[in-house]
């Protein structure tokens, strides 16, 4: 599904990411763990289509195609998703004319015709309720005034929106109580089907508990430098990254 | 050197002031003498006025402009010509040609429960001791040039009479036509008296009918008295050949509440002049706006919010896209006066420049002579946010979606104030059509300005 090869990337001429190699097959979970600085949001940046990162060497496959020529919105519309480490506040749009010109925006893209108002309704009314989100939020300006907890559930409940087959999910457990931690978890657990996949990027072994990754992946300095299965981030929690830097 | 357009003006005065007052009505002709008189003295705002800094007034007042002092006759009905284009929204209606009021049939409205709408002419005619007593009173001719001259020329327009205790469940609009072959100047007046506890919500449409160009001078006057709830909503919806001077003049009484948003839809060059004066304790004040300004188009927003008595709260939010060359002004002052304790006053002014070109000039000004007041006062200009851009395009929006969201976001938060809710969709609508591109004119207009 996604295959990325030598990745190297910059921002205003420093190299962050020095080489990455990953291979994600449908259905599988993957957790990018690391220290702070090692590059995991770049690289979930990068493979959103961020401009201010600059690709300097590598390829990324994504279903057969070139994702680095793709525009941040053709990668969304061809499927992938990133859940926002800091998701976005946008005063005066609201939630439902948001979603809907992104749902709409993907049929377009597949060829079909945009969702009638009730339609979309139904759709929203049913996605909120699979990912637990408060009816209110919905009738808000996108994350405006939102807490933490909110802004995530929202993240949740867009992916669920827009049926990604690669969900990158970056940091998505940070500044999440233990309660808004579980139904995070349970919204992407429910999401799950054998065909898609995720990336999980985390500090934290906690969230392993709930979203259990096929493959564990350690990024230091802007390779991975280790990769094994859920007991290394069990590992990881116990002796910190130090012996990884070391 | 200074055979100016002033000069033109006064001779143009004199030369038809028999024409003027026959045209007209004894009230509105009684306070000419003072208009010109007044406009000789104080002539056009120069460049040295700080409040006229950002339009040259006096330039766009050319000579070559025609101008008439009697009703048009016309030979078609106006529906042919004309349809609003808020089919859900029922009104009782006053439209005007030209600045003449166009009667439909008859040009004054009396409704069963005592309210009066239509001429002003007519009106001060059939209720002089009414009109003398409000007219001119609100607005001032010994500040401003422009209201000067227009007290000079006014003829017609339309007024609005709410007695006591009457709450008008539909709002009156009124739609201003401007029509002709040639380049036209047109000045005229309109008169709000909202007695006491009367409510009422107004609508304002201005609308160019033909290609020619045309200058606009026109005051409104608004007395607010005790307890009563006047709402107005302007839109305005010219062509670009088109200049427009407006003010708004209104004056609270006790507990009053008073609004107006002003929708700058599009127009050539724009100046709004937005005076407010809280006359009495406990009064209320909402003054809105948003100017959508693209190509050569120049929207220039002047307000004064007076503070006179305790006790009053006034919230004013402007805001203004521009786009390409575009340039805007907005010039906000809030008095608080010294007796006007426990006041409350927020003033907000918010702008997006679209481009490099585009141009805006800012000033909020608060002057605070009281010492126990609530008041903020604030004013951005920035460009669109590239990270909520970037977010939307992550979710599948393509980038000019995302942009035209964002800027309709943007606009909303004005529009979203209109409390009358199929005027609020249409004119969300309109918005989002300008934004797009696309002409935000009513069906009916010929024009294809853009």
């Amino acid at each position: 599904m996604l295959s990325i090869k030598n990745l190297h990337a910059n921002i205003n001429g420093k190299e962050i990411l020095k080489g990455i190699n990953l291979e994600i097959k449908p259905g599988e979970v993957h957790a990018i763990m690391g220290p702070n600085g090692s590059g995991k949001s770049t690289l979930s940046a990068v493979l959103a289509g961020r401009e201010i990162f600059e690709v300097t060497q590598g390829e990324v496959t994504f279903n057969g195609k070139n994702l680095l020529e793709l525009s941040p919105e053709d990668r969304s519309r061809e499927g992938l998703f990133l859940s926002f480490q800091y998701p976005i506040e946008i005063p005066g749009v609201s939630m439902v004319n948001f979603m809907k010109t992104a749902v709409n925006e993907h049929r377009k893209y597949k060829g079909l015709e945009p969702l009638s108002a009730s339609d979309f309704l139904k759709l929203m009314r049913e996605r909120k309720e699979l990912v637990e989100i408060d009816s209110a939020l919905t009738n808000r300006a996108v994350n405006e005034g939102f807490s933490g907890g909110e802004k995530k559930k929202n993240e949740i409940f867009q992916m669920a929106m827009l049926e990604p087959k690669l969900a990158i999910l970056d940091e998505t457990d940070s500044g999440l109580d233990i309660d808004a931690l579980r139904i995070v978890a349970n919204g992407v657990n429910k999401l799950k089907t054998p065909e898609n996949s995720s990336i999980v990027i985390t500090h934290y072994q906690r969230l392993l508990d709930y979203i259990v990754p096929d493959f564990v992946h350690i990024l230091y300095q802007g390779r991975i430098v280790k990769t094994g299965t859920k007991e290394l981030a069990l590992e990881l929690e116990e002796k910190g990254y130090d012996w990884i830097k070391g | 050197m200074n055979n100016t357009s002033k000069d033109h003006l006064v001779d143009l005065y004199l030369d038809n002031l028999d024409l003027i007052t026959e045209n007209s009505a004894e009230v509105l002709n009684h306070a000419r003498q003072e208009g010109i008189e007044s406009f000789k003295l104080l002539g056009f705002p120069g460049p040295k006025s700080e409040k006229y800094k950002y339009t040259k007034v006096e330039q766009l007042f050319r000579s070559d402009y025609e101008k008439y002092f009697s009703p048009r006759k016309i030979t078609f009905k106006v529906d042919d010509i004309f349809r609003c284009d808020i089919p859900s929204l029922d009104t009782h209606l006053a439209l005007t040609l030209n600045g003449f009021y166009l009667g439909n049939p008859t040009s004054l409205h009396e409704l069963p429960n005592g309210v009066v709408f239509g001429s002003l002419a007519e009106a001060a005619k059939k209720y002089p001791k009414l009109i003398q007593e409000h007219y001119n009173t609100v607005a001032s001719t010994d500040d401003d040039g422009l209201v000067a001259l227009n007290t000079a020329f006014a003829q017609d327009g339309v007024f609005i009479y709410l007695p006591k205790g009457v709450v008008l469940e539909r709002p009156i609009q009124i739609i201003n036509l401007l029509m002709s072959d040639e380049n036209q100047m047109v000045q005229y007046r309109n008169l709000i008296i909202a007695e006491e506890r009367s409510q009422a919500n107004i609508v304002i449409c201005d609308h160019t009918l033909s290609p020619a160009e045309f200058l606009t001078n026109v005051v409104t006057e608004v007395v607010a008295k005790a307890a009563s709830n006047v709402d107005v909503v302007v839109m305005q919806n010219q062509h670009n050949q088109s200049t427009q001077f407006s003010h708004l003049y209104a004056r609270q009484e006790r507990d009053s509440v008073f609004a107006s948003n002003t929708i700058s839809l599009h127009g050539g060059i724009i100046r709004n002049n937005i005076h407010v004066l809280l006359n009495d304790t406990n009064c209320e004040n909402h003054t809105y706006g948003l100017a959508l300004v693209d190509r050569n188009q120049h929207v220039d927003t002047y307000s004064f919010i007076d503070h006179a008595q305790p006790n009053c709260v006034s919230n004013e939010l402007y805001k203004a896209l521009l786009d390409d060359q575009a340039t805007g002004a907005f010039n906000g002052r809030i008095l608080v006066r010294k007796d006007a304790q426990k006041t409350e006053a927020y003033q907000s002014n918010n702008n997006l420049l679209l481009t490099a070109d585009a141009r805006m000039y800012t000033k909020p000004q608060l002057e605070i002579y009281a010492d126990d007041v609530k008041c903020s006062h604030g004013a951005t200009i920035g460009q669109l946010d590239q990270e909520a851009r970037f977010y939307m395009q992550a979710r599948g929006i393509s980038e000019r979606e995302a942009r035209l969201l964002l800027m309709f976001g943007f606009a909303h938060d004005v529009v979203g104030k209109i409390k009358i809710e199929p005027l609020r969709e249409r004119i969300d609508e309109l918005v989002n059509k300008r934004l797009r591109g696309e002409l935000s004119r009513c069906h009916s207009c010929p024009m294809h300005c853009c």
